[in-house]
């Protein structure tokens, strides 16, 4: 069964079509199979070879690969709850209302994508902790160690944004103190609160620039610095692990 | 135009004399990048004008609060829809903001107590506005307040006035 399995990928990768998507034919050597990760678009940011330490769980305890996956579970959630959200009052309380009672497993996504953005915040903060205790931030890795402060705070960002959105109390006056914070910046606070709002208190303008913010212009910037941040992961020299003590032990 | 060798250096290849050190392919890439800046700082300008909105649905900052008589002397009245307390004193009438100056949250009235406090992060306020405790780094503004023409009282939120104004009915 497998060795069938095996002899028609095989066959399938001597096709004229195979060899057109993918640039070479079956990755059989070490070489052909570095190749295939070099020039594959969703792979060539991603090391060919990587140390076995690094793969161990307590190496990374795979903190930043559960952020991605957790980053990535709120994209798919996210684009399926824009389909019954409108960012307007009074719609977007009842939307958000209707998917609770009235819209088929909507409960099931919007929890989904409540739960897994608290755990994203969650796993972010803690993969910063143990990159931080680890001295991940040492040379050569002190511009991913910048690329990832700035992807904690897109990360705040957007789950302040999505706080808005509910358009119940409670987000509602989480965006009141959050903005009346922002407007105790001197000089140019209460222009920005203003900008930010688009006007000056918590009312349609805020939803509908927050609802901007929180799906066009956040996710954008998070997937531009995710994409630098694992690539330079591998350009900087894979995982930092920890090296051996004396006595040779980990 | 002649075949003899032009001594001058019009319309040589080296016509720009070497002395100021400025070759066309710098001159055009400073014009360029200058164009390109100015171009750049105007996207920007008009980026942000584009975002301050010129047009705001939002409510009047200015309403009636009713006939004075509506108000007995000593008492403090909180106008939910508002957000402001409108206090008469023997004195006369002020109206105080009843948005909390630590981060805009909605005090409360404690009777018992005499005192306003807000639920957010405790801070309290005397009825005239003055804080007692808190987080809050500024007292409760006072609003101008003034009669209409028909005789009711008008407030003004938006002009901050002493608290030592005070309206005599």
């Amino acid at each position: 069964m497998t060795t069938t399995f095996h002899s028609a990928l095989q066959s399938l990768r001597e096709t004229k079509v195979w060899k057109s998507i993918f640039r070479r034919g079956p990755a059989n050597t070490n070489r052909t199979r570095s190749l295939a990760v070099f020039g594959n678009l969703f792979l060539h940011w991603l090391p060919v070879k990587v140390r076995e330490k690094s793969l161990r769980v307590r190496a990374s305890y795979y903190l930043g690969s559960i952020s991605f996956l957790l980053f990535i579970v709120l994209f798919v959630t996210g684009i399926l709850l824009m389909f019954y959200y409108h960012p307007a009052a009074p719609h977007a309380y009842r939307d958000m209302k209707d998917l609770q009672f009235v819209v088929s497993n909507g409960v099931f996504l919007r929890n989904l994508h409540r739960l897994a953005a608290h755990l994203m915040v969650f796993a972010v903060f803690w993969h910063m902790f143990h990159v931080f205790y680890r001295g991940g931030y040492k040379p050569p890795h002190e511009f991913n160690w910048v690329i990832g402060v700035v992807l904690l705070l897109v990360t705040l960002f957007l789950s302040y944004t999505g706080y808005l959105l509910p358009w119940d109390q409670l987000a509602f006056w989480a965006v009141t103190v959050g903005t009346n914070i922002i407007s105790a910046m001197p000089f140019i606070g209460n222009k920005v609160r203003f900008l930010l709002l688009g006007g000056n208190i918590v009312g349609e303008n805020a939803l509908l620039r927050f609802y901007v913010l929180h799906v066009v212009i956040l996710p954008l910037v998070a997937f531009v610095l995710i994409g630098i941040h694992f690539w330079r992961v591998q350009k900087d020299g894979g995982l930092t692990v920890k090296p051996k003590d004396e006595d040779g032990k980990e | 135009m002649s075949d003899k060798k032009a001594p001058s250096i019009a319309g040589s290849p080296n016509a720009f004399p070497k002395g100021n050190g400025v070759t066309r392919r710098d001159f055009l890439n400073e014009i360029t990048m200058g164009a390109l800046g100015i171009a750049g700082l105007g996207s920007v300008a008009v980026t942000y004008q584009y975002f301050s909105p010129n047009v705001l649905f939002e409510p009047s900052t200015t309403f009636r609060a009713g006939n004075p008589d509506l108000y007995p002397v000593h008492s403090l009245t909180f106008l939910q829809d508002q957000q402001v307390y409108i206090v008469r004193m023997q004195e006369g009438f002020y109206a105080v903001s009843a948005v909390c100056t630590h981060l805009g949250c909605i005090t409360q009235w404690k009777p018992e107590a005499d005192t306003i406090a807000c639920p957010c992060h405790g801070s309290k306020f005397k009825p005239d506005g003055v804080k007692i405790e808190g987080p809050a780094p500024r007292p409760l503004p006072h609003f101008a307040i003034s009669l209409t023409a028909d005789g009711e009282l008008l407030v003004d939120k938006l002009q901050i006035i002493k608290p030592s104004q005070v309206l005599r009915v």
